[in-house]
């Protein structure tokens, strides 16, 4: 089970601000009834981006200009209370391949490593600067680079951070780590075996 | 130098290391439910994998359950999902407890009422909630589906190591001061990202003095803080409530059993990586105003004006939450008028919850206008409530008494606000659209608080509605 090496993400982006994005607004629970991830393609963020009647409510991720993104841009904590991958699962399957935003939750954060879409920070002024950036010009092509951690897009490069784990993860196509986990039986059994059950 | 609980837990389930800050991970114990599994044994059939060890996973049904009737004909994508997940724990050998079990529940309620939280262990489960569980001395966390896969196929997960802050609180709260408002006061402190990077272990006197259902509730809520876990250090309580049940060692492995769950417990020299300090007086009954759990006051605070916010960020965040729950700011919480009562969830949920609920709420009534249900956390709770005849007060007072459920905590079931309805909530998780509307908006605080302001219609102070002065409590 080979996996892609995510080194470098190009892409346009469209920026969502605000800080304590949770992870209800970003897939409504109505939507986590489903017994797959199949049908979450277009449900993110979907009570903002309609009003309840069901009418488009104008949301940066129904503007035209920003249709084929592929990397979002928040504020902190992102993806922060319920643990649903339903929610990065939503991103990533209308389009996602990458989150630039100040700070994510835990748990969105891992799950979102998991399936191969890096959360990378930043700080608020930068994410700022890209923000006006393709407010401007949303064709602005930007290029997130796993082995620098920069952003780079027209002539400003930025710094980003992620925790080194995940980079490794990521950038050595091992970021699903279900094979590596198998590969250890004899320990797991081992360590089991210490650690009564109820 | 000591070392914390949970290193000696981290170590004693680290299976090994892989080789770039990521530890492979035992799971002691497996909680499943119907909305974050059905995917996860999906995958393992794909994989053509199998559950590496059934009897260290759970299941039950919580999120989707209708609790006017538990049995009511499901609606097709629920149906669906519930007949997933009895395929899933036939086929792989999984332990049920669904809804003719009599011990059906919320799993952060069942697990404990079944005696399979345990001190000493690494608990998990896809659901951010799972902090619960570390109030009997175990880390306890929540996981994507994706881990519950690996979690169903080998028993462990990749995971990084946290730091550990410890929250002292010392004293006795007021009258009127629950472990309710030690969550929200906590949150309010560290904000909502506060404990991000940290698992929180909670000591201190207030939480030595706590029943375990007390801990519960600020383990549940650690979460809401950002801290993936939160725990208290094992003692005479927890293993008071451990014996006897279901699934805790039986007599002849009692003795070994609370051994070597003492010895999990945190040294007294223990390093700590943060430490905060809280005065349990300080502590006042709280209520949210906003849109995040952080944004809390006490009831005799004014909602924050954003114009006296300290920086722009917060005043926009301010300026949001108030556009959405059509708050003006600098006015008093006290009087916010309610339309819905809530009091339930894996945050106050259990028989000590509606005991002292009830006990404040008997011989009052629900203001004309308010729709109230109380809704128990698990099967059994239920039956305790109705032993004691808590749910005729709760119904001769005006609320509903509701079967089993996550009900209005997360509107996945058809208990849901309608439009731009107001609940007074028990709930952890106040968020914009949570409980089931998209303009619908929440008040967290304790269920005593819910009740207040059910009886009065708005946000009132539940120590002038029932006159409490300290020494009238259920729990006293």
């Amino acid at each position: 089970m080979a996996l892609d090496k995510i080194i470098s993400i190009t892409g346009t982006a469209v920026h969502l601000p605000g800080a304590d994005i949770d992870t209800d607004r970003i897939i409504p629970a109505r939507y986590l009834k489903c017994v797959t991830f199949d049908d979450l393609a277009d449900k993110h963020f979907y009570d903002v981006r309609h009003d309840p009647e069901g009418n488009a409510t104008g949301h940066p991720l129904d503007d035209p200009r920003f249709k084929g993104a592929s990397i979002m841009l928040s504020g902190p904590n992102f993806g922060c209370g319920s643990s649903r991958e339903h929610a990065p699962q939503a991103i990533y399957r209308s389009g996602f391949r990458a989150i630039i935003a100040e700070s994510y939750a835990e748990i969105f954060f891992g799950n979102s490593t998991t399936l191969g879409m890096p959360c990378l920070s930043a700080s608020r002024e930068d994410i700022e600067v890209l923000g006006a950036a393709i407010e401007q010009a949303p064709a602005t092509a930007v290029t997130i680079d796993l082995k620098a951690m920069t952003v780079t897009f027209g002539a400003t490069t930025f710094a980003i951070t992620m925790p080194e784990s995940a980079r490794q993860a990521l950038t050595a196509g091992r970021w699903d780590p279900i094979q590596e986990l198998l590969d250890s039986e004899e320990r797991i059994r081992a360590v089991g075996k210490t650690l009564p059950y109820v | 130098m000591g070392k914390t609980l949970y290193q000696k837990i981290w170590d004693a389930h680290t299976v090994g290391s892989l080789g770039d800050g990521r530890t492979q991970l035992f799971i002691g114990t497996h909680l499943i439910h119907e909305v974050t599994s059905p995917q996860a044994f999906g995958m393992i059939r794909d994989l053509g994998l199998q559950v590496k060890y059934p009897h260290r996973t759970f299941a039950t049904v919580d999120h989707i359950v209708p609790t006017v009737d538990q049995n009511a004909p499901a609606d097709p994508l629920a149906a669906e999902m519930m007949d997933a997940l009895r395929r899933n724990a036939d086929d792989f050998g999984v332990t049920y407890f669904d809804l003719s079990s009599g011990k059906q529940g919320i799993v952060h309620v069942v697990g404990p009422e079944q005696g399979i939280t345990q001190p000493g262990t690494t608990i998990a489960c896809g659901d951010s909630h799972t902090a619960t569980h570390g109030a009997f001395g175990a880390i306890a966390f929540g996981i994507g589906t994706t881990q519950v896969r690996d979690v169903l196929a080998t028993q462990t997960i990749a995971m990084e190591s946290l730091k550990v802050r410890l929250i002292k609180v010392d004293g006795q709260l007021k009258p009127g001061v629950y472990a309710k408002d030690v969550a929200l006061d906590i949150i309010r402190r560290l904000g909502a990202n506060g404990g991000i990077g940290y698992a929180y272990e909670y000591g201190g006197s207030t939480f030595d003095n706590f029943s375990m259902e007390e801990r519960m509730t600020v383990c549940n809520m650690s979460i809401e803080g950002g801290a993936r876990c939160g725990y208290v250090n094992p003692d005479e309580k927890t293993f008071a409530f451990l014996k006897g049940r279901p699934y805790a060692p039986g007599e002849v492995e009692w003795d070994a059993a609370v051994e070597r769950w003492q010895s999990f417990a945190s040294d007294p020299d223990a390093a700590y990586d943060d430490l905060i300090e809280i005065d349990a007086a300080d502590i006042e009954p709280t209520v949210t105003w906003g849109v995040s759990p952080d944004q809390g006051i006490s009831i005799s605070e004014t909602i924050p004006d954003p114009a006296e916010a300290g920086s722009e960020a917060l005043r926009a965040s301010y300026q949001e939450a108030l556009d959405y729950m059509q708050l003006p700011g600098g006015t008093p919480i006290k009087g916010v008028k309610i339309d819905v009562a809530f009091i339930g969830s894996c945050t106050n949920g259990r028989l000590r919850d509606f005991r002292e609920a009830a006990h404040f709420l008997k011989g009052h009534r629900v203001a004309p206008g308010v729709k109230a249900i109380a809704v128990p956390g698990s099967q059994i709770t239920a039956v305790q409530c109705e032993q004691e005849g808590l749910d005729r007060i709760f119904e001769e007072a005006g609320f509903e008494w509701r079967a089993a459920g996550c009900s209005m905590c997360l509107a996945m079931n058809p208990d849901k606000l309608v439009g731009d309805q107001v609940c007074a909530s028990s709930s952890n998780r106040n968020f914009k659209g949570r409980q089931g509307s998209p303009i619908g908006r929440t008040l967290l605080m304790s269920p005593v608080m819910v009740c207040a302001a059910a009886v009065k219609g708005e946000v009132a102070d539940a120590r002038e509605v029932f006159e409490v002065d300290g020494s009238d409590s259920a729990a006293a």
